[in-house]
């Protein structure tokens, strides 16, 4: 948005159909803005009202609530599980894939020789087109027996479940490989290329002159990202980590195929568990209209939704704010 | 600033000086090493799921795929025949297209506001920013919000509900895209046409949207490859069918649904014919993309 807004063209003299057909077009673009806006509120007060008899029913307390039985009843739900699932694996997820995505950006920006950068570019963007449900199976056909096999009951697993301290983080009585860092190493994946790229694009935004200036006093390569691209880029770098951690927290697919989707907090990252978005995929479809338990998974979808758009709206404000300066 | 190249008191021992150098250099070959090997994992993952998807999907990748409707498993029947996903391919084909085509003229009309007529307003600041979290907004959240607003009043999952669900998916895409494409417009052209006498509305859609052409196009078909592997708002709202049908108030089968489905059937030759689905959705959805990268780079 660089470029100064457009002088509004002065109303044509000519005759009243260009003015007409000025007003009814403008008025189509308003008003298909404005049904951007009420999507939004829409998507906000469904789900609200949706989950209003759940939260009649269980109060405040719905929200770190950990019971889940949808036996009728005695029905009683609670997000507590779900919450913990969702922000757990998100930022598991976060951790894995910003040291990637960084190397990946470096390595598109600074390293590669020009001919290499557009193949390898296109490659990490088509990994972000894989559609999510492919994810789920790939993660579950390769990653689940990986981690099975050669993580969790490997040396790097049994090692670390004898760490003192720490130790039960690393030891579960679930072998079945679909865990917490199942769901997590897969959701890394999906995300490192958005992350990437964002990176990518605003370490080219850093005027040559700075880098050259570094270089001219002997930095290294490392030197020169780390003292003059990072601290120029730090408020969109963070947008862009943000921006992956919104993705994260609302997929859905993938992490139902590989997170094992069990109703009880994960105390081990090989523990099974799940996620909102993946609870309300599993028992959405088969809940019975008006039920108790229908309520909970609206109620569950607003929450995911308050979650994720404070997340997204903090990445854009840091994204938008890059761009103007 | 790091302390590592301030020019302070001249090093006068030469072996310090040399330490510092090499361990600044070996800091730096551990970094490039380190984003080496950081890209070649992520295109190993890319490669990984080709090469699964090749591997699993032909197993059952024949022309019953596409010939045939579902059919339950021959699994310890071998009179039975083998199913396919004709099903599936027709109800994906048709939700997409009616979702394209709905959401693409809402999408295109949001992007013109934003370009043309809303530059620095504040309502054109909260639609841009709307639009924005849309676009990376969960999409079963959609799902649920047409399961409330379609599927309930009907009384029942439905084509319909499915089509809405994508269509919303497919306007932030367009609108993202349309935006930036209006906007890379210098406004020279714009003032040359005005200053022709030619209302606005002709300004736009005569000579913008012209020279944004293959912008555009690029926007619409990277929203077709993304709806068309979205599974989770399907399966809240269009849910599945195990026939070939054009009754867009019933359920309706759809690719990744499908897929979704017949992966969890538990049974050897559907999750086969769930993987040879996977494969047509993911080979289609990444030719999309390229040809979207290839027409944006070879506009004029």
């Amino acid at each position: 948005m660089g470029t100064t807004a457009p002088p509004p063209p002065a109303a044509t003299v000519r005759g009243s159909s260009g003015r007409l057909g000025d007003t009814i077009f403008e008025w189509m673009c308003r008003g298909a803005g404005l049904l951007v806006l009420l999507l939004l509120g829409g998507i906000i007060i469904t789900l609200f009202i949706g989950g209003l008899p759940a939260l009649r029913q269980f109060g405040i307390p719905f929200v770190w609530s950990t019971a889940w039985n949808p036996v009728e009843g005695r029905e009683q739900f609670g997000a507590g599980i779900a919450i913990v699932g969702t922000v757990v694996a998100s930022v598991l997820a976060i951790i894995m894939a910003v040291p990637l995505a960084f190397g990946v950006a470096f390595f598109l920006t600074e390293l590669a020789p020009e001919w290499l950068k557009r193949p390898v570019g296109t490659a990490i963007e088509l990994l972000a087109a894989v559609p999510s449900i492919i994810f789920g199976m790939w993660g579950l056909f390769v990653i689940v027996p990986i981690i099975q096999g050669y993580i969790q009951l490997g040396w790097i697993g049994e090692a670390m479940a004898e760490l003192p301290g720490i130790g039960f983080l690393f030891a579960s009585n679930s072998f079945t490989g679909t865990s917490l860092f199942a769901a997590a190493l897969v959701l890394a994946i999906m995300i490192l290329p958005f992350i990437a790229a964002t990176m990518r694009d605003v370490f080219d935004q850093v005027p040559p002159v700075f880098k050259e200036s570094a270089y001219g006093l002997g930095a290294t390569r490392w030197e020169v990202v780390r003292n003059v691209v990072l601290p120029y880029t730090r408020t969109s770098v963070v947008g862009g980590i943000m921006l992956g951690l919104g993705r994260a927290l609302g997929e859905t697919m993938a992490v139902t195929f590989v997170i094992g989707n069990a109703n009880r907090i994960a105390t081990s990252i090989f523990d099974p568990t799940t996620t909102i978005a993946s609870v309300v995929a599993m028992e959405f479809p088969e809940s019975l209209t008006g039920s108790l338990q229908q309520s909970s998974l609206l109620l569950l979808g607003f929450l995911l939704f308050v979650i994720s758009f404070v997340v997204l709206a903090i990445s854009r404000y840091l994204l938008r704010s890059k761009l103007k300066a | 600033m790091s302390t590592t190249f301030t020019p302070s008191a001249p090093v006068r021992n030469a072996d310090v000086a040399k330490g510092l150098a090499g361990r600044r250099k070996l800091m730096d070959a551990a970094v490039r090493w380190f984003c080496i090997a950081a890209t070649i994992l992520a295109l190993a993952f890319l490669a990984s799921i080709i090469v699964t998807l090749l591997w699993r999907g032909l197993e059952a990748m024949d022309f019953t795929i596409f010939t045939s409707e579902f059919r339950p498993t021959t699994y310890g029947d071998a009179t039975a025949q083998k199913g396919g996903l004709l099903h599936a391919i027709t109800g994906s084909l048709l939700m997409v297209s009616l979702a394209t085509l709905i959401g693409t003229p809402i999408g295109l009309l949001v992007g013109t506001y934003l370009s043309e007529y809303a530059r620095g307003s504040q309502l054109g600041n909260a639609v841009r920013f709307v639009s924005d979290v849309l676009l990376s907004a969960p999409s079963i959240l959609i799902g649920l919000f047409i399961y409330q607003l379609v599927v309930l009043p009907m009384g029942g999952f439905s084509g319909i509900a499915g089509v809405i669900s994508l269509a919303i998916i497919v306007i932030p895409v367009v609108v993202r895209t349309t935006e930036d494409m209006l906007s890379l417009i210098p406004n020279t052209l714009r003032e040359a046409v005005v200053g022709l006498g030619a209302p606005k509305w002709k300004m736009i859609i005569l000579v913008c949207y012209k020279a944004a052409l293959a912008g555009i196009v690029t926007g619409v078909l990277l929203a077709i490859a993304r709806i068309a592997g979205e599974t989770a708002p399907l399966l809240l709202t269009s849910f599945g069918n195990n026939v070939v049908s054009g009754d867009m108030t019933r359920a309706m089968a759809s690719l990744p649904v499908a897929i979704y489905q017949q992966a969890n059937s538990g049974y050897p030759d559907l999750i086969a014919i769930a993987w040879s689905g996977a494969l047509i959705v993911t080979l289609g959805v990444l030719l999309i993309n390229i040809a979207a990268r290839a027409l944006l780079r070879n506009r004029g």
